[in-house]
């Protein structure tokens, strides 16, 4: 399924809803219009970069975490960018997890483990980021930074 | 040695340099093959002196953290040493938001990098 519209909250808006497979490499039937959009709406190269990252780590977390590239299930994603909000959803059909057991990977005993970096990458790279209860849906929020003098 | 595809491979004296072939290091097949790539230069061609040159680099994703940790692993289990230059300053700050930049010997280019070898 897939649809563009306009937001009513934000009228000048870009935004699509898609379900994506669960497949690994998936994310880029989202992420090369999320791009393409963030750049149209004038979005900074820096800002670009972290929201790609974020919205990256959360579908493959998703796709493989989540579903666990069942193929029966999908990734729902929906996308809104404004020139000064980027709002992201991603929602996967697997059991969920509690973000808060996620180990701290910057602690000194785990500085060198290769995985679990990417909740904590999202949560620096946007304004908000906010799992459901279940733990199979994350929100990400970006908001455009005022400009400086 | 072995053909590669995600790396090109050329050394300056004793130094393995390492360059990235691919601008956007996402896509999990392609991170699953880097890793393959870049662990053999260690474990199959005893490569002690390895950099790993992000000029080219403009994407990486936490998937690409955990090879180059992994990497950063076998070189010391070999009693080799890995250092890293040419980073931009957006992928830097994946690592300093990761503390991996206190993990890895970063240089600002490679001629620094070389020399410190």
């Amino acid at each position: 399924m897939e649809h563009q519209s306009h937001s009513d909250q934000i009228p000048s808006g870009w935004s699509r809803e898609i379900d994506l497979p669960s497949e690994r490499g998936a994310s880029r039937l989202v992420t090369e219009d999320l791009l393409e959009q963030l750049g149209n709406h004038g979005w900074s190269p820096s800002d670009i970069f972290s929201i790609h990252l974020a919205a990256e780590e959360a579908i493959v977390n998703g796709i493989v975490h989540g579903n666990q590239l069942d193929p029966a299930k999908k990734v729902h994603v929906s996308c809104l960018v404004s020139p000064e909000l980027v709002r992201i959803e991603v929602t996967d059909e697997g059991a969920g997890f509690d973000p808060a057991t996620v180990p701290d990977c910057t602690l000194e005993e785990r500085l060198d483990v290769p995985s679990g970096r990417g909740v904590m990458l999202m949560r620096s790279f946007m304004t908000r980021i906010e799992y459901n209860a279940k733990g199979n849906s994350v929100v990400l929020e970006k908001k455009r930074a005022p400009a400086e003098d | 040695m072995a053909a590669h595809r995600r790396i090109d491979v050329s050394k300056v004296g004793e130094v393995t340099v390492v360059k990235f072939v691919d601008k956007k290091i996402l896509d999990e097949a392609s991170i699953q093959e880097l890793g393959v790539e870049l662990f053999s230069l260690v474990e199959h061609d005893n490569r002690k002196s390895v950099l790993l040159n992000f000029s080219n680099v403009e994407f990486l994703s936490s998937a690409a953290l955990g090879k180059l940790i992994t990497l950063d692993r076998k070189v010391k289990a070999a009693k080799g040493r890995l250092k890293m230059s040419n980073i931009r300053p957006e992928i830097f700050e994946v690592f300093q938001i990761t503390k991996l930049n206190k993990v890895f010997d970063i240089r600002k280019d490679e001629v620094e990098a070389i020399s410190a070898f």
